[in-house]
């Protein structure tokens, strides 16, 4: 289970916080999405709970370690990372970069095990013919897929992605989300995801959590948070909700969306 | 395009476990490269020693080869010291060099001479001299770098100027500092800044030698995590490597790598720039393992090469560390301007 204890954060020291006194707990083995609007801190809230920033307060516990203390490396075999940014200096094969993700089990030196653990997250992904590609002759949803490779290799219970759907189009966004989803069902997986869309993290999460101003305003099921009252708090703007084939799909693209629930002004 | 994806076989391993031949070529033409490479130092080395030798052989090899020891020394630290910074750095044009290192030995060799007159340089031996020059070097160098890193940590841009501020600052000082000496000082002063080969102290080059093993021997347990270090702060710490101790050990080993040879021949602004750019294309892996060698390879190999232009083809018309200035500068330029993963 990761445990966040209260943890806020302010990036200066007089400026608002960015976490405010946020506690939550995520259990094993689902999809948990964070949504919410710019700014509302859920890349924050990943850095923090994977140990790349140290917030002023509160802590972060995953399965008994507090990750904030422990060694790099036992922490590394607990939770992986994908964070957003990921320009390379160097030249790397997609393999090259999957092989990292065996760094905290072997340092270095690749073992047979290890050499299988990478062609097997090659293959989860649907990599495995390409992997002695450039990476930067890939487009971006298969570079995407690769990062995603090198972080399932890490064989961690706990799988953080921030934003992993940025500048994906439709059917690579959507190729994304199934190695996701196969990673919690089929591998067991405990995936935290970052996301823009609503929709995105209806469809394919088991837990949507929706944050603004640093805070956990909703928390719950798809269809619970999936709800014209709910997404309000979390957005601020009104977004229509209908049901298809069972699920709700908001529809915050529409020109009526967002008009104020008083009839003044746009947006906030 | 490979979407297709099986859930139903979710731990099978795929066909190719091992290297696939694609990558056994990659392999050999590392190899190759590193034989080339070995290949091209040895044959600059007879050059240098061997070629046009007349006269008392004795007094010329033992001339030649005291040289020759202070140049593979030094391009030896440089590269391999230059490759490992550029890691850290994050960057392709960062160096040691162009972070403003040998404007600073510069200025503390300025100051140290305004300060306690020219007669300092000489009341201690050479080698505790050397020693000296190093010590303050690797403390000042590991502080800057330090509080370089530390302050804009891998914002480029902000790094280059702020590199590109601190050369102009610490040689105005020290142009400031060497306005004010006397004839005599200023003389004995311009000696110990140029980069010089072709008067080295047998001691001097022993300690230097030696120390340079050391670093670079404290350099071999880094090499795997420096892999990972080149993939940036977020993702190493993500894969389990102890970012900031890590970085600081290359730091100071590094600093301490560039300081002696800086102290033994003095500055060599792109020296390092030079090769540690040209080892990654030419050797097409990201193992440290084998670019940290081979970049100390290449860096001896062009300082003999170097030598033995400036020797024979230029009749000792230039100093060797002006060629390499010219060359690396002009080189530097390139790689601005292709702007190639800065």
């Amino acid at each position: 289970m990761i445990h966040v204890d209260h943890v806020s954060h302010a990036y200066t020291p007089s400026g608002p916080p960015v976490l405010d006194d946020v506690a939550l707990d995520i259990t094993r083995g689902a999809v948990t999405a964070l949504v919410g609007p710019n700014g509302a801190g859920k890349s924050t809230l990943l850095a923090a709970v994977s140990r790349l920033l140290g917030p002023d307060h509160g802590r972060v516990v995953v399965d008994g370690v507090d990750v904030a203390r422990a060694p790099d490396r036992e922490v590394a075999r607990v939770l992986a990372v994908l964070r957003q940014d990921t320009r390379l200096s160097a030249r790397l094969t997609v393999v090259d970069l999957v092989r990292f993700g065996r760094f905290p089990h072997s340092g270095g030196r690749l073992t047979t095990a290890d050499h299988e653990v990478v062609a097997a997250s090659l293959a989860h992904v649907g990599m495995a013919d390409l992997r002695d590609r450039y990476l930067d002759e890939l487009s971006g949803g298969q570079r995407q897929r690769a990062f995603i490779a090198m972080v399932l290799a890490q064989e961690t219970p706990y799988v953080l992605l921030d934003e992993p759907l940025n500048n994906l189009d439709m059917e690579h966004a959507a190729s994304v989300m199934r190695v996701l989803r196969t990673a919690a069902d089929d591998l067991g997986r405990t995936v935290v995801v970052v996301l823009h869309d609503v929709n995105m993290a209806a469809a394919w999460a088991d837990d949507v959590v929706g944050m603004r101003d640093g805070r956990v305003v909703a928390r719950g099921r798809p269809a619970e948070v999936l709800r014209t009252d709910v997404l309000r708090e979390v957005f601020g703007i009104e977004i229509p909700v209908v049901t298809v084939d069972g699920s709700p799909v908001a529809l915050h693209w529409l020109p009526r969306a967002g008009r104020h629930p008083m009839g003044v002004g746009q947006r906030y | 395009m490979s979407t297709v994806l099986d859930p139903s076989t979710p731990l099978d391993p795929g066909p190719a476990v091992g290297p696939s031949s694609s990558e056994r070529a990659r392999r050999t033409r590392v190899r190759r490269a590193l034989v080339v490479l070995v290949l091209v130092l040895l044959v600059g080395c007879a050059a240098h020693l061997l070629w046009d030798l007349r006269g008392s052989w004795a007094y010329a090899l033992d001339l030649r080869s005291r040289q020759l020891g202070a140049l593979v020394v030094v391009g030896a630290a440089v590269g391999a010291s230059s490759l490992a910074f550029q890691t850290v750095a994050g960057s392709r044009i960062l160096t040691p060099g162009v972070m403003g290192f040998d404007t600073l030995y510069v200025l503390i060799q300025t100051v140290t001479v305004f300060a306690f007159g020219a007669g300092a340089l000489q009341l201690f031996g050479v080698v505790e001299s050397f020693v000296l020059d190093t010590a303050l070097l690797t403390v000042f160098g590991v502080l800057l770098f330090r509080w370089l890193f530390r302050r804009h940590s891998r914002n480029l841009f902000v790094l280059v100027l702020v590199g590109i501020v601190l050369g102009s600052l610490f040689a105005s000082l020290s142009t400031l500092a060497s306005r004010m000496l006397s004839p005599d000082d200023y003389l004995t002063l311009q000696a110990v800044l140029f980069a010089s080969f072709t008067t080295v102290d047998v001691r001097l080059l022993l300690v230097c030698a030696a120390t340079s093993a050391a670093g670079l021997a404290a350099l071999v347990p880094l090499l795997r995590r420096l892999d990972v270090v080149d993939l940036g702060r977020d993702a190493a710490v993500a894969l389990g490597v102890d970012y900031r101790r890590t970085v600081t050990r290359v730091l100071v080993v590094v600093t301490l790598l560039v300081a002696t040879s800086t102290a033994l021949v003095g500055p060599m602004l792109f020296l390092g720039l030079l090769v540690a750019n040209l080892t990654r294309q030419f050797l097409p892996t990201h193992t440290h393992v084998v670019l940290v060698p081979a970049a100390a390879v290449t860096g001896a190999a062009t300082t003999v090469l170097g030598q033995v232009v400036v020797t024979h083809v230029l009749d000792l018309a230039t100093p060797l560390s002006v060629v390499v200035n010219l060359v690396g500068g002009v080189y530097f330029l390139v790689l601005l301007l292709r702007s190639v993963r800065l």
